[in-house]
């Protein structure tokens, strides 16, 4: 026999901000995850295949940043500085950030039940999202 | 508002609740892994000099990576599951048989990744 599944409507359920959340985290997921597929293409063009072993790749993919092929074999690291990687590692920091961020709020109202005490999680997960994204993106432009 | 569980850690801990809670408890340990030590990774690089040095070379140490790539990957594959199947509830049927392909595609992945970590520590290349 199958069940029938009782749906309320998006309007009477409220498309609120936690529901906002809960969408952004799988959407986010896909987005970093086509990141990587992107990066690991990139890599390949690149020349990944003679000078990279798969534990580069993999983290080149976890990251496109230069300073994470600085200890392979690569002859010539400018193509991977290029402004095209730079713009793709911004992209993934804010979203990772932002992620990663209201991923670490979730598990604390795990554990933080009181009203106040979640809005105190809340302020300081704001403060530290801005704070890493801005030290982040330093990273990515200036060093 | 506030709810309250009469749950100790340990007791937690202790729940069988076999593949999904497996893979749930994997999640979250790799997600607050990868918040924490790429947090402090991206604060080494922010800050550089002696210290930022110091945080980095522990970060790049072999033992780290093996840790890390964990967290990462484990939570990318898991990830992937459940947005797969949250993006698509007709598939949460299936639930079980996804926590399986999971494992076939991440223990092959990580596994791989650890021997080319390790054979290249023992080498130094």
């Amino acid at each position: 026999m199958k069940r029938q599944p009782r749906v309320v409507p998006l309007s009477k359920r409220g498309f609120n901000f936690e529901m906002q959340m809960w969408l952004f985290t799988r959407l986010s997921a896909l987005a970093m995850h086509a990141i990587a597929l992107v990066a690991f293409v990139g890599a390949m063009v690149m020349g990944a295949r003679y000078h990279m072993n798969f534990a580069d790749v993999m983290r080149w993919m976890f990251t496109p940043n230069v300073t994470h092929v600085q200890s392979t074999n690569l002859p010539d690291l400018d193509p991977w500085a290029s402004l095209f990687w730079k713009l793709v590692a911004m992209a993934l920091v804010l979203i990772a950030t932002a992620h990663g961020v209201h991923g670490l709020v979730v598990i604390a109202d795990d554990y933080i039940v009181k009203p106040l005490g979640r809005k105190i999680v809340r302020l300081i997960s704001i403060v530290t999202m801005i704070a890493f994204s801005l030290m982040g993106l330093y990273v990515i432009w200036f060093s | 508002m506030g709810m309250t569980r009469n749950v100790s850690l340990f007791k937690a801990l202790g729940y069988k609740g076999k593949g999904p809670f497996l893979t749930f408890i994997l999640h979250r340990i790799g997600g607050i892994g990868m918040a924490v030590f790429i947090a402090v990774h991206v604060l080494a690089s922010f800050m550089g000099g002696p210290a930022g040095r110091f945080l980095n070379d522990i970060y790049e140490s072999w033992p780290f990576q093996i840790f890390i790539y964990f967290c990462v990957m484990f939570h990318a594959i898991n990830g992937l599951r459940i947005t797969i199947l949250d993006l698509w509830p007709k598939l949460l049927e299936y639930q079980r048989e996804a926590i399986w392909v999971e494992f076939a595609v991440f223990i092959p992945l990580y596994a791989f990744s650890v021997y080319v970590i390790v054979s290249n520590a023992l080498t130094g290349g």
